[in-house]
Order: C-alpha cells, then sequence, then structure tokens
C-alpha cells in the first residue's frame, strides 16, 4: 500500500513552523519516503492487541497536595526574551 | 595520567590522599585543552567552576567526609539542568539560556560529592545517530577524527573515550547511550524505563527517554548506577522499585547463566567485522561457564517504524514548548502565531523539524488511528517478544550498532538509512528493558572499537552488571585507548 500525501506546508502550519519553498521539497520527498517505509506496520494484524503507552505501567500516580517551595518569580523570568513587570511581554493576542 | 583513570581507581587514590581533586579536575582540563581542539565533545566548560568545585571537595576529604563520588569529575550531556550553567540540548532555539535548577541526576551526582562539569555535545534534542545535527558543530570520533561518535550522546561517549573526564551522563532515547559507547569503545548503561527519574531532563520522547552512565569499565557503571537510581515525587513515571547494591553484583558467577541470541538479528546489513567479534565474545561467555541459546523476537523487523512513529509523534507535543515565548531566542512577529513560527523555523535544525512535523503528521485528525495507535499496539507486540524470551533466559546479546563508526557526512543526507543504523538498540526502549554495551574488539583497518549489547529484564540491571563485568574481567579491549 503507498504512502498517504503529505500536505508539509498544511502540517508545517499544524506544528507552527516557518519553512521554505526549498525545505517544503525537501521534506516532502524524506517525510515521503519515511512514510512509505513506516507503512509495513500495515503487514501486522493488530486488531486484538491492547496499545502500549508506557513500558511500565503504573496508573493514578499522585503526591501529597500540598504547598512547597517551588522557583523563585524572578528565576522563572531570568531566562525571558521579553519581559515586563514581572510578566512575560508577547504580542497583542485580542483586537 | 589522572585523567585516564576509573571512578574506583581515582576514589582510591583520592581516599589514600595520594592526589587532590584539583589535580585530577585539572588533569581532566589539561586533556580537553589538548585534544578538544579536534575531538570537540564539549560544547562549553567552566575551569574555574570545575576547580573551585574540586577545592571543595579536597576540603571534604581533609576532613575525613566519605561519599561514593567525592571529587571525581563527569561532564554532563547538554540536555540535563545543572543550575547557573548554559541549556542548550545542541540547538539555537534555546538562546543564552541559564538552567534555574539542579535535575534530580544531577542533584544526585552532587550530594555523592562528584565535580559536575561541562556540557557535552549532542544532537540537537537528542536526535540523531552521528552527532552531526548540533547547531555547535559535530563531534569527532578519538579512534579516527574522520568519523562520527555515533549519537545522540556522542559528546558524552567521546570525552570519555578520549579521557577528558572520569565518566558522563548521556541520556537513550533509541539507543543514543549504547551506540555512541560501542563506536567509542566505552561502556555505555540504558537502565530500565523509570530507574532514574527524568526530572530536568529536557523531554524528546517521555515514554522512551532514559539517563545512563558513561564510564571505562563496568564497576563504575555500577557505582554510577547506584547513585542516580531511585524513584522521586517529581518524576510520576520513575518507579518505587528498590535500588539494589549493584556492586555487590559484579560477583564473576556466570556459571549456568542463560544467555539468549537473537535469531532476527544476524541481518543482512551487519558487518562482517562486526559478526565476528560478537561471534567470539558469545563464545567467550560460553568458556565462562554461560549457556547460549536460540531465540526469537519475531517482530525485530518492524521496530524502527514503531520508533520513528511514536519518537516523533511525543517529540512533536514536547517540543512543543519551545516558542519563544518563556525562554530562549524569539524571532518577533506580528500575532503570537507568527512569532511562534519564525522562532522554530529559525531555531531548529533540519532533522528537528523533519521530526516535529513527522510526528504532528501521525497525530493530526485522520491519521491518529493508522499510524500512532497501530505502533503503540505493535509496540506491545514488541515488548511481548521480549518479555516471552525473558522466560526462558537471563539475559539477551546482540551487536550494539551493526557497523562500527560511519564516516562524516557518510549518512547525513539520508535519514532512513540513519533511522536503520539504531536496529539494534531501539526496541530496548519501547520494550521499557534494560540494556548496556561494553567493548568487545575493533575493526582492522582502520582501528575502530565494535560493542556488545547485552539485554535485561525490567529492573534486571544487577544480572546485566554481572554478566557484562564476566565478560570484562577475561577481555583486555576496555583497556585500549585511542590515538589521541
Amino acid at each position: 500500500m503507498a504512502a498517504a500525501e503529505i500536505d508539509i506546508k498544511y502540517v508545517a502550519h499544524l506544528a507552527r513552523i516557518s519553512i521554505t519553498v526549498d525545505e517544503e521539497s525537501k521534506l516532502a520527498a524524506q517525510l515521503g519516503g519515511i512514510l512509505g517505509y513506516i507503512e509495513k506496520l500495515k503487514e501486522l494484524d493488530v486488531t486484538k492487541v491492547e496499545p502500549t503507552a508506557h513500558a511500565v505501567p503504573m496508573v493514578n500516580v499522585t503526591r501529597p497536595d500540598e504547598v512547597r517551595p517551588s522557583l523563585p518569580h524572578e528565576d522563572a523570568l531570568r531566562n525571558a526574551p521579553k519581559q515586563a513587570g514581572g510578566l512575560f511581554m508577547v504580542p497583542k493576542i485580542v483586537e | 595520567m589522572l585523567n585516564q583513570l576509573t571512578i574506583s581507581k581515582l576514589a582510591a587514590k583520592l581516599a589514600g590522599r595520594e592526589v587532590s581533586a584539583r589535580e585530577a579536575m585539572q588533569s581532566c582540563l589539561d586533556q580537553i585543552e589538548r585534544v578538544d581542539g579536534n575531538i570537540h565533545a564539549f560544547i562549553s566548560h567552566d575551569a574555574a567552576d570545575a576547580l573551585a568545585q574540586a577545592d571543595a571537595a579536597d576540603k571534604d576529604i581533609s576532613a575525613g567526609v566519605q561519599k561514593p563520588l567525592l571529587g571525581i569529575p563527569i561532564a554532563i550531556k547538554d540536555v540535563l539542568a545543572v543550575k547557573n550553567q548554559p541549556l542548550n540540548c545542541g540547538s539555537k532555539i534555546l538562546g543564552k539560556f541559564i538552567s534555574p535548577y539542579d535535575a534530580a541526576a544531577i542533584e544526585k551526582l552532587k550530594s555523592a560529592g562528584a565535580i559536575v562539569f561541562g556540557r557535552l555535545n549532542m544532537d540537537e534534542f537528542a536526535m540523531g545517530s552521528s552527532t552531526e545535527n548540533s547547531a555547535f558543530g559535530v563531534t569527532r570520533n578519538p579512534w579516527d577524527t574522520m568519523r562520527i561518535p555515533g549519537g545522540s550522546s556522542g559528546g558524552s561517549a567521546a570525552a570519555v573515550a578520549a579521557d577528558e573526564c572520569i565518566a558522563s551522563l548521556g541520556t537513550d532515547t533509541g539507543g543514543s547511550i549504547r551506540q555512541p559507547a560501542a563506536l567509542c569503545g566505552c561502556v555505555g548503561l540504558k537502565p530500565t524505563y523509570g530507574r532514574i527519574s527524568r526530572y530536568g531532563l529536557v523531554a524528546f520522547a517521555s515514554s522512551l527517554d532514559q539517563i545512563g552512565p558513561f564510564t571505562k569499565d563496568v564497576h563504575d557503571s555500577a557505582t554510577l548506577l547506584g547513585v542516580l537510581s531511585g524513584v522521586d515525587l517529581r518524576d510520576s513515571t520513575s518507579v518505587p522499585q528498590p535500588v539494589p547494591n549493584y556492586i555487590a553484583a559484579l560477583d564473576g558467577k556466570i556459571k549456568g547463566l542463560k544467555l539468549g541470541l537473537p535469531k532476527e538479528y544476524m541481518i543482512g546489513g551487519l558487518d562482517a567485522e562486526v559478526k565476528a567479534a560478537v561471534d567470539a565474545a558469545v563464545k567467550k561467555f560460553q568458556n565462562l561457564g554461560a549457556e547460549i541459546v536460540e531465540i526469537s523476537l519475531p517482530h525485530t523487523d518492524y521496530a524502527v517504524a514503531t520508533y520513528y512513529i511514536i519518537a516523533t509523534a511525543e517529540a512533536s507535543a514536547n517540543l512543543a514548548r519551545f516558542d519563544g515565548i518563556r525562554y530562549g531566542a524569539r524571532i518577533d512577529g506580528n500575532d503570537p502565531t507568527e512569532l511562534y513560527s519564525r522562532t522554530r523555523g529559525a531555531g531548529f535544525g533540519a532533522e528537528v523539524k523533519r521530526r516535529i512535523i513527522l510526528g504532528t503528521y501521525v497525530l493530526s485528525s485522520g491519521y491518529y488511528d493508522a499510524y500512532y495507535l497501530r505502533a503503540q499496539k505493535v509496540r506491545t507486540l514488541i515488548r511481548n517478544d521480549f518479555l516471552r524470551a525473558f522466560e526462558t533466559v537471563d539475559a539477551i546479546v546482540t551487536p550494539t550498532s551493526p557497523t562500527a563508526a560511519f564516516k562524516i557526512g557518510e549518512k547525513s543526507n539520508d535519514p532512513l538509512q540513519m533511522y536503520l543504523s539504531d536496529i539494534f538498540t531501539i526496541s530496548c526502549n519501547l520494550a521499557g528493558i534494560c540494556g548496556i554495551s561494553i567493548p568487545c574488539g575493533f575493526t582492522k583497518s582502520p582501528k575502530l572499537p565494535i560493542g556488545l549489547q547485552l539485554l535485561g529484564k525490567p529492573f534486571g540491571e544487577e544480572m546485566l552488571l554481572k554478566a557484562a563485568h564476566a565478560y570484562e574481567q577475561n577481555t583486555l579491549w576496555h583497556q585500549e585507548k585511542p590515538p589521541v
């Protein structure tokens, strides 16, 4: 079975990655090849198989809901590209 | 020369006051000065900070303090947070990021007394098998600087092999510890998923990533595993399993040990010299009293495809955090979407973009069931293969990599060929079991290291280290040094 056509521009938009026209054609060829290889998984019958999300299954791992010391405000902001008034600065979101 | 010593030998000299931690650290710094221009294992290192840590260790030693790693210089892959040190993950996108806290593994090293220093080069965000995908340039194999050191923890392997540190930490998502350890001729251990806390490790594929040590022998690997292991409330996937005394397991007693030889691993692409070295190692194990059993891992052929769906899907979600808002480099835009896209387009390298886009695609509406869910089901089949095999054998023996180190540039334009070089290491992460690579020989011309991989049951590191140690005690491969 042939691999599905991948609309690189659309998927790159979903991933929020701007790509050049050159990158787009290169990625189309490379991902086409990789997806073609991945098609081999369709040879297997998996109808009665449960999926594995984690190899060591553990459920409902919790810790006490207690206030504990955490990263100081100024440390959390220290690596921000733009900040003001103790907040991260971003472009205008709402008109 | 002190930089060439193992942890156990240096620790004995430090405890006996034959040498100081400062002398040991200085010896590593001198070696970096001498060889790292060629090897480029380090992205950066802070010599003054390392020497200050050494002086503090010397003070502790004089005061009679005893800690398992007191005064031992250990270098760190650039994907683990070390407080007040840069963290770049081999990428441009983190800009001038400085870690505000220590990763759990780093806390453990520090409280064991280690000198934690340096940022070791790696494939960007641990995506690669050659360390060619770093924004900071390629790392070269100490055995032949025309060749790659393996990856993604290429810097960690090269630094240990070239004696630029006593040991190092790396991470393994599909072979990123074992494969570079094999190609550089050192010991690389990938513990069972959940054995070591991932808190403070920048995530690539959260269900596959695991931290582990690069060392000069198996004894050091056991020492570091003992220090690093244990449950951590900050990583809900770390497992509350008791931490055994791994050193005590190194008793050389492997008589009657059942070693499985998977018939599916004797594939076409396996290099003849690698095969001969692995066959000889298997013979050696037999001579030492181990029993060799042929086993079958029938879904081996599907592991690479399964891995490249699951790992890229998880990566596409994990790497969403690099958006230019809270940290790292930013390229402005007129609205947030434009800012994200420009920042990520300029900040990520080609391989990272390729994997995020593939991961986004396999998770996207209409393709999720066909790719991601199917891969998760095949992952169950692969895991079951191993659990079934471990009903009859104690450990599994394979080559670590189908070939010795390849040339820089040889596979960099063909991602699929690069992915297929991980064929022997990838299943271990999917199954969540443990694995180790140890030196088992050399190719003739050029002389390049060959690695032997041992795979063990979940939380079966004692058995793995016992077998690896017994082999090492009866061979001299691990004592060979590269011509740096």
